[in-house]
């Protein structure tokens, strides 16, 4: 498509006339060309690009100047700012104070809406290497919300809490808890042999089930692959506990489960795996 | 010689200078002083590294002990704690064992016996493995009430369950380091179930045993995974993890 836009020759005369460089000459003549065409069938035209030699305030003074009259708001055409090309610095400096101004009058009228008009005057300038669609930027909209500063709230809270399990580790690990056995020794079996603990609703569901249904099928399936896949299961919105009921049961349910085979393989369950009562037999567990 | 400073000009010259600028962020504390304004509040949050997990401000409902019971963060507390106790049981550990070379067996009665709070930091990573599984478990239950996982936050409970079993793992691969009966009896009832996985039941078996049985290079491998590659792993996923709580709005609710 590029390739086949006609350029407007009187651009491309001042640019090459201006010293400028053939490649640049023709995209700008082209480019006034579009806009021209643009402007003629009533398009609203977005900002303009600032030229590469031209600095925004000799753009903007052109753009700005006229901006609160010309209908198409702070759009400088390219013939305008290829006039500015060999500008000394005094009429620069006349260009930018004379831009300054109109911003003062654009914003004043509530016209400051286009590009040229809303930086004028400032000495740097941006090329826009495309152009964005306004849906096209990522909408952050968060209402207002009663927060609290993370320091030192929660810094501190979190300081408590970090203090009181630390004493609390310690205090456990005085007591003598974890006395080391004898060296492992594959050819003698101990009776019971467990799992530690977080194993043992597992060991209690061999008693149950083949153990590729008790060691493979639910811990895999059910467990990991089945909680990763509530939250895609579990479409109902709500977070409030009265509109799910059917997800909370069954997630009581499951974690009662597993909390009841855990507790009966860690205190239910002696040697041979047989049942026993731990007030009766004594505790079989190990951690 | 020339006088001793008073305490205040002696501060402004430790501060003034360009290390101590290098060091501390413009517009830190330890810079400008702090104040109890909204400004130095935001950034006593922002120019620590580690508050810096947390944004400036949070919900107020989410500091609340009985929305969180903390849980999320006393988990990721104790693995802080595993970490710097397991670095100071590696000192003392050396992972093997075999016929005549039982050192780790070895290296496990010299640190409870001999080792300046050997015992006593020993006892301290049990429990706090103990403690993690658990308050993982918890964690991901209070998650659930909370219907906490609902959009925007599905991925992070599939991270969380990552997570999760990989919690299990650090536990389970640590168990047997110590290399007593206890140790290698409670690994042979929990991996004998890994050959019955369907169709690849031996290679699974043999992947995670290094052998057809509990040996010496099993013991190799766990302590391997124990201590570099599973905390290796971990460490990502607690990223995405605390990186995606913030990503999805902060703490869920209120309810
Ligand atoms: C190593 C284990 C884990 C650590 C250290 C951890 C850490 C945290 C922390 C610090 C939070 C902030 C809120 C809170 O403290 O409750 C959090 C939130 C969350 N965690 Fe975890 N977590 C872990 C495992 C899990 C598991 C197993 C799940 C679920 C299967 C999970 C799912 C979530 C979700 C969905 C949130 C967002 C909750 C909300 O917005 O209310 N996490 N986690």
């Amino acid at each position: 498509m590029a390739e086949n836009v006609e350029m407007d020759q009187k651009v491309y005369d001042e640019l090459i006339a201006a010293g400028k460089s053939e490649r640049i000459a023709r995209s700008k003549a082209k480019a006034a060309a579009v806009r021209a065409k643009k402007e003629a069938a009533g398009e609203k035209l977005g900002p303009r690009e600032a030229t590469a030699e031209a600095p925004a305030p000799a753009a903007a003074a052109a753009a700005g100047g006229d901006a609160p009259a010309a209908g198409g708001g702070g759009v400088a055409t390219a013939e305008r700012a290829t006039g500015t090309g060999g500008m000394t610095v005094e009429e620069r400096q006349a260009r930018v104070a004379a831009a300054l101004a109109a911003k003062g009058d654009g914003a004043a009228n509530g016209r400051g809406n286009g590009a040229a008009t809303r930086y004028a005057g400032q000495d740097h300038t941006h090329r826009l290497l495309a152009m964005v669609p306004p849906d096209g930027i990522q909408q952050i909209r968060s209402k207002q919300e009663d927060k609290v500063y993370v320091w030192p709230h929660l810094i501190a809270s979190e300081f408590i809490a970090l203090m009181a399990v630390t004493l609390f580790i310690t205090a456990l690990s005085v007591l003598p808890a974890f006395p080391l056995r004898e060296l492992a020794n594959p050819n003698i079996t101990p009776n019971p042999s467990k799992a530690p603990w977080y194993f043992l609703g597992l060991q209690e569901l061999l008693r149950y089930f083949h153990p590729m249904i008790a060691g493979v099928t639910i811990p895999g399936i059910v467990g990991l692959l089945g909680l990763m896949m509530v939250p895609y299961m579990d479409r109902n919105p709500s977070v409030r506990p009265d509109n799910r009921k059917t997800a909370i049961t069954l997630m009581t349910f499951f974690l009662l489960g597993a909390g009841m085979m855990t507790l009966v393989g860690s205190f239910f369950r002696g040697p041979g795996f047989n049942w026993v009562w731990p007030w009766v037999d004594g505790l079989f567990f190990e951690l | 010689m020339s006088r001793i400073p008073a305490p205040d000009e002696l501060k402004k010259r430790v501060q003034d200078n360009v290390v101590w600028k290098s060091v501390f962020r413009p517009g830190s504390i330890y810079r400008k002083g702090y104040r109890d304004t909204s400004r130095d509040r935001a950034l006593a949050a922002m120019n620590n590294v580690l508050y810096h997990l947390h944004p400036v401000k949070v919900k107020r409902h989410g500091l609340k002990l009985t929305y969180t019971y903390c849980l999320g963060g006393l988990s990721f507390f104790l693995f802080i704690l595993l970490t710097v106790t397991g670095i100071f049981l590696m000192f003392f550990y050396r992972p093997t064992a075999g016929a005549g070379n039982e050192l780790a067996y070895a290296d496990m009665q010299r640190l409870v016996r001999v080792v300046t709070f050997g015992d006593l930091v020993r006892n301290m990573h049990r429990w706090a493995a103990h403690a993690m599984v658990f308050t993982v478990f918890m964690h991901m239950a209070r998650v659930f009430y909370h219907g906490a996982y609902k959009p925007p936050r599905e991925f992070n409970w599939v991270v969380g369950v990552i997570l999760l079993l990989l919690t299990l793992l650090l536990a389970f691969t640590g168990y047997l380091l110590p290399w007593d009966q206890l140790a290698l009896w409670a690994v042979a009832v929990g991996t004998s179930m890994a050959g019955f996985t369907p169709v690849f039941g031996q290679q699974v078996q043999f992947l995670l045993l290094g052998g057809v049985e509990i040996g010496p290079e099993t013991l190799l491998r766990w302590y391997v995974l124990h201590v570099l590659a599973l905390p290796f792993v971990i460490t990502i996923f607690l990223a995405v993890h605390f990186w995606r709580i913030r990503k999805d709005g902060g703490i869920s609710g209120p309810l």
